[in-house]
């Protein structure tokens, strides 16, 4: 079952990630986007990881996602650039190559690895509290709130200085527009 | 008691220092609240800045009461403001040594600085750049009080340093004249190559004995190795030397003349060029634990500076010139002192000569003054009869510097003579000549200024009560100083016994003959100098052997045996293409390995810089490019 | 025997994940819109994450749980920055891609 559920998972998502890069109007890109987190949201379920899974589907695709649709609504539809130019010379060869490379060199370590019969062990990780039956949301709760309660206070601190930093960057921009215009409304007047 | 007037340390360079920066930014307007708006009185200037002087001759005399209320061996206060340069080993303070040298020092620093700035509140009468002179003044007093009382060297190289910048500031104080501005180009140049010793002497000092206090330096002496000590003497001599005017740095104190008079008299011959001769006293242990030729070398420099400077006088014809190679010679005589192991005696020198010839200095401006400014001397002559109480005033100095007894500089003179007699009689000789000489030309001088035919038209004015004043102070301490240290029992022997404990583990040679040899050489040096003055009355009063006249104002003595000449060419020709050498060796090497490292850096980085293109995605490609380096890396580790 | 009776194997997912990183990587090598470029980096952050929930399952341990939350967290922060930063660059200058953003060089 689990092979099933993989196979065509997967295929949606690497699928759905060409059509990230490859399409032309962001919105697509943004919808293939959307697509291919909905298909790693799958692999996360048929990893159990329930609680991820529902995460991966509201933050990511519900809040950052539909961020995105706004942006490239907000900025125009029509940016797209002319892909059959590149501007920086010797760029796409070796990006192509570069990218060939980082895929074939993880596939083939991954390869090396899992023949290696030597597996650490779980109890190798050590000082971390194990949680046996690891499936559960309050599992993972004890463990974010006990073992990562630090890290996770950390993150709350960024996410409200990003919070800050969104709005000071974007009202600067406003303050801007509105001198432009006064600046503009004066020499109409003159 | 000591403890709470030791305190007070700080109020001694304090208050000359508040002087300095009242007239400096002026604030001595709100002194004079009445014409707030008009240029104050420049007479209120001048008593504001000796007011603060005088303050500090105070000051000076409650650390001398300080130091006599404690038992003999614990006159050695210091006193630590705060820590100036605290890096790593080496701890350098603002911190003040009270002992009796530095009191000493102090007390007539500040004394006669006292008296000098009273003679200038009336003699720089009319200057238009009366307030500049006084806060220099005033900055000089403050200057040399931190070379003196400064607990290490290097505070005392900053006060050393302060006193050289001052002594610039005044010789070309009238810097619209040409030769004035060149004449403090001159000293302050000249005493660079001084100060140069004076500062590898510091960093030698620093290597030897990890500290640069006078008093680690005195304890580390005897166990430090006798060359290193030997190559820190002979440098710090270097440094005294150019502060002090002796051969072969001593070029620029004749041309110090420049200056107005009083400058003459409290910088270039009361205080500023003893420094040397207080530096060497103070590292008066270093010439104990150095080899035995390096006090020799200190002796033989001061002798031939005597003997040349007192020869070179005797042919001069602006009277502040032939007091100028006095001072040289006088200093040379200090110099003898030290080397022939009788530091007492040159402080002793220091004292009364400090008295005298401010007393000249100041005499030979009121005799300028009365002339309209001219100092020939062959136009002068009879100006006894003008001058009346300026005559009798010089005439003490005269005695004094000639060594007459009783006066002042008989007993300091002839103690040196003692001391080099008990070190080298070769060298006793030649400095009895030198003796001889001083006599002869300061009979001259006065022969020729103040008796004779007059060479002028118009008739001479007296000063007036303001500048006569301080030389009735300076004349009565000329005469009387001598009581300091007098050599007739051990008790009067003053000034030794207070030395002593500051002296402690110095270089000192004590006397190996008894007081009936001392009757014989105070006999002798009496006889010689008496001799001089009388040959000098001959030639000059009775016009005389004109042929010996001839001879001593012949123009090699005259021209100072042409040591400037010679340096001059020197410097000028052969020397100039060593230095071009030097010179290019620096621009050459030194600043082209500096150069070259910069430009290669800039070479490296416009490389470097055709990375950055600004394009975020090249960035990201080299990102991944590295990346893919490491995956290769961690591949090649897996199998 | 079909392929479907085959067990997966973790394997299998962190190769999933090394290509979907590839493609993130190729994305953000090749695009000159800074929009897409930013989704780019969104595939990446999810191939790690897909990476850190195998091998949460294939040592039994929730940390690597916790490591998707953190990621996430500050992908999301990256994202409103990011986003607030090229609006308005591109308020300023309309229609610019990467490239023309290159004024921050030395």
């Amino acid at each position: 079952m689990e092979t099933a559920v993989f196979i065509v998972a997967a295929i949606i998502t690497v699928l759905s990630a060409f059509g990230v890069i490859l399409a032309k109007n962001p919105v697509h890109s943004v919808l293939m986007l959307m697509a291919t987190l909905f298909a790693i949201a799958v692999l996360f379920v048929a990893q159990d990881a329930h609680f991820l899974a529902a995460v991966q589907i509201i933050v990511y695709a519900g809040a950052i996602v539909v961020l995105f649709l706004f942006v490239v609504m907000l900025l125009g539809v029509d940016l797209a650039e002319n892909l059959r130019v590149e501007p920086i010379g010797g760029q796409r060869p070796l990006a192509i190559g570069a990218t060939v490379a980082t895929a074939v060199l993880t596939i083939l370590l991954i390869i090396v690895a899992a023949s290696d019969s030597s597996k650490p062990e779980s109890g190798d990780l050590a000082g971390i509290t194990q949680e046996t039956g690891n499936t559960g949301v309050a599992n993972l709760g004890r463990v974010i709130f006990t073992d990562y309660v630090w890290a996770f206070e950390i993150i709350a601190a960024l996410l409200t200085i990003g919070v800050i930093g969104a709005v000071l960057l974007t009202r600067r921009a406003k303050q801007q527009e509105v001198e432009e215009e006064v600046v503009e409304k004066e020499g109409g007047q003159l | 008691m000591a403890e709470a007037l030791t305190n007070t340390v700080w109020f001694l360079p304090l208050a000359p220092l508040v002087g300095f920066l009242v007239l400096v930014f002026g604030f001595d307007k709100v002194f004079d609240s009445r014409n707030s708006q008009k240029n104050v009185p420049e007479k209120r200037i001048g008593w504001l800045a000796s007011g603060f002087v005088i303050t500090a001759f105070v000051f000076a005399v409650l650390q001398f009461v300080a130091l006599l209320s404690l038992d003999g061996h614990d006159r050695a206060v210091t006193k630590t403001l705060y820590s100036w340069i605290p890096v790593g080993s080496l701890k350098v303070d603002i911190s003040f040594l009270v002992d009796p040298l530095s009191v000493t020092m102090i007390l007539f620093i500040t004394g006669v600085g006292a008296l000098i700035h009273i003679y200038a509140v009336y003699y720089m009468h009319g200057d238009k750049d009366y307030r500049r002179f006084f806060s220099y003044l005033n900055l000089f007093v403050f200057s040399m009080i931190i070379l003196v009382m400064a607990d290490n060297l290097l505070l005392s190289f900053l006060g050393w340093e302060g006193v050289g910048v001052c002594s610039y500031f005044l010789i070309s104080f009238w810097f619209d004249k040409r030769e004035n501005a060149s004449a403090g180009s001159k000293a302050f140049i000249t005493n660079r190559v001084g100060d140069f010793g004076f500062m590898l002497a510091i960093f030698f000092t620093f290597q030897a004995f990890g500290s640069l206090g006078w008093q680690d330096i005195s304890h580390g002496a005897s166990s430090a190795t006798a060359s290193t000590v030997s190559i820190i003497v002979l440098l710090l001599m270097l440094g005294a030397a150019g502060k002090s005017a002796q051969i072969p740095l001593q070029v620029w104190l004749p041309n110090a003349m420049a200056g107005p008079t009083p400058v003459s008299a409290l910088i270039h011959a009361a205080t500023m060029v003893t420094a040397g001769v207080y530096l060497l006293v103070r590292v008066s242990p270093l010439l104990e634990a150095s080899y035995d030729w390096v006090p020799q070398v200190i002796m033989w420099i001061g002798l031939v500076t005597a003997l040349v400077a007192a020869l070179s006088a005797m042919a001069q014809t602006d009277i502040k010139r032939v007091l100028a190679y006095s001072t040289i010679s006088q200093l040379g005589f200090m110099f003898v002192a030290i080397g022939a192991g009788a530091p007492v005696a040159a402080i002793f020198h220091m004292i009364t000569h400090a008295f005298f010839k401010a007393l000249l200095f100041l005499g030979a401006g009121s005799v300028t003054h009365a002339m309209d400014g001219e100092q020939d001397i062959n136009k002068m002559g009879g100006l006894s009869k003008h001058l009346r109480y300026t005559t009798p005033l010089f005439l003490v100095g005269w005695l004094a510097i000639s060594g007459v007894p009783p006066f002042s500089g008989f007993w300091s003179k002839d103690e040196i003579l003692a001391g080099v007699y008990n070190n080298n009689r070769f060298a006793y000789v030649l400095l009895l000549l030198a003796a001889g000489v001083t006599g002869f030309y300061m009979t001259r001088l006065v022969l020729k200024v103040f008796f004779g035919k007059p060479n002028y038209t118009h008739t001479p004015h007296e000063s007036g009560k303001g500048i006569l004043l301080p030389l009735y102070g300076l004349a009565a301490l000329a005469i009387v100083a001598g009581i300091l240290n007098l050599p007739f029992s051990k008790d009067l022997l003053v000034l030794e016994h207070w030395l002593e404990p500051a002296l402690e583990g110095g270089f000192v040679k004590h006397l190996s003959f008894g007081g009936g040899t001392q009757w014989v050489l105070g006999i002798l040096s009496i006889i010689v100098g008496g001799l001089a003055m009388f040959l000098a009355f001959r030639i000059y009063h009775s016009n005389r052997f004109g042929s010996i006249q001839k001879v001593v104002e012949h123009q090699f003595f005259y021209k100072a045996w042409h040591i400037d000449q010679a340096l001059t060419s020197f410097v000028g020709g052969k020397g100039n293409r060593m230095f071009q050498k030097a010179a290019d060796f620096d621009t050459k090497v030194v600043d082209g390995t500096v150069m070259g490292v910069a430009s290669n850096t800039k070479k490296l980085g416009g490389v470097v810089r055709l990375f950055q293109t600004g394009k975020i995605r090249s960035y990201a490609l080299w990102v991944t490019l590295g990346a893919v380096a490491l995956l290769v890396y961690f591949l090649i580790r897996a199998l | 025997m079909s392929i479907v009776a085959v067990a997966v194997s973790p394997s299998w997912y962190l190769i999933l994940s090394g290509v979907l990183f590839s493609i993130g990587v190729l994305g953000l090598l090749v695009r000159r819109n800074p929009l897409v470029m930013f989704m780019c980096v969104e595939l990446m952050l999810n191939a790690v994450n897909l990476t850190f929930v195998t091998f949460a399952r294939e040592f039994g341990h929730l940390g690597g749980q916790a490591a998707v939350l953190f990621v996430l967290t500050v992908a999301a922060a990256e994202v409103v920055v990011g986003l607030a930063i090229l609006v308005s660059v591109l308020r300023l200058r309309p229609g610019a891609t990467a490239d023309d953003i290159s004024s921050l060089k030395g």
